[in-house]
């Protein structure tokens, strides 16, 4: 009784974590780095605010798929002996798994962004931050590819938590029929 | 052609655009796989 709404709950929490902080470092940090950087002042930006919120943003990204994972695997969401996790994850194309389709979508943006956040945001970073050894010039491309990076799950993110908030099986997904 | 993602607006209207598209995507199969249609 309790596992449903604990789940969603940390689901959520560490959701709220993870995005918080992507629209934060796209929206205020790369614009206010900018600023910093032609004025001198950068170092303290990347030494003290960004390895630790890339911490929280890294670890936040990986506790909200597991808790969205377990939502999914639910017991209560096996539909003629397809598990949700696996309805979701074949975006609702087994037979009669229709109504997983939105939250399968939902579930692969948020995969194809926590893959994103441990890939090319976390490796390229590291570089930047000078956790990894770099030349001037790699740490230049590095910037550039977490910058893409960074701007792709932003733009995913806005369909993804329109998934998340119409796909589940309640009156939300009214819409779709 | 410049790239939206340089683009704070760029990117949230790539993201408004690419819901518009996922959505019809997800109405076609909730249509499509769901009861007696599937």
């Amino acid at each position: 009784m309790w596992g449903d709404p604990i789940m969603r709950w940390f689901h959520v929490l560490a959701g709220v974590m993870w995005i918080g902080l992507l629209y934060f470092f796209n929206f205020v940090n790369a614009e206010s780095v900018k600023e910093a950087t032609a004025a001198g002042e950068a170092g303290p930006i990347s030494k003290y605010i960004m390895p630790r919120a890339l911490a929280f943003f890294r670890y936040a990204a990986v506790l909200t798929w597991i808790f969205g994972a377990g939502l999914l695997s639910q017991p209560a969401l096996t539909h003629n002996g397809v598990n949700g996790f696996v309805a979701a994850f074949t975006l609702g194309l087994l037979p009669d798994q229709g109504a997983m389709a939105p939250i399968g979508i939902g579930a692969w943006l948020g995969t194809i962004m926590m893959i994103n956040v441990w890939g090319p945001i976390w490796q390229n970073q590291k570089k930047i931050l000078g956790i990894k050894p770099a030349t001037d010039e790699e740490k230049a491309k590095a910037r550039r590819v977490a910058f893409l990076a960074s701007r792709v799950n932003t733009l995913l993110s806005i369909p993804m938590l329109f998934f998340m908030v119409t796909g589940p099986l309640t009156q939300g997904q009214g819409i779709y029929h | 052609m410049k790239n939206p993602l340089d683009s704070r607006w760029g990117t949230v209207i790539c993201g408004f655009i690419l819901t518009a598209v996922l959505y019809y995507i997800a109405r076609w199969i909730v249509a499509t796989h769901t009861g007696a249609a599937s």
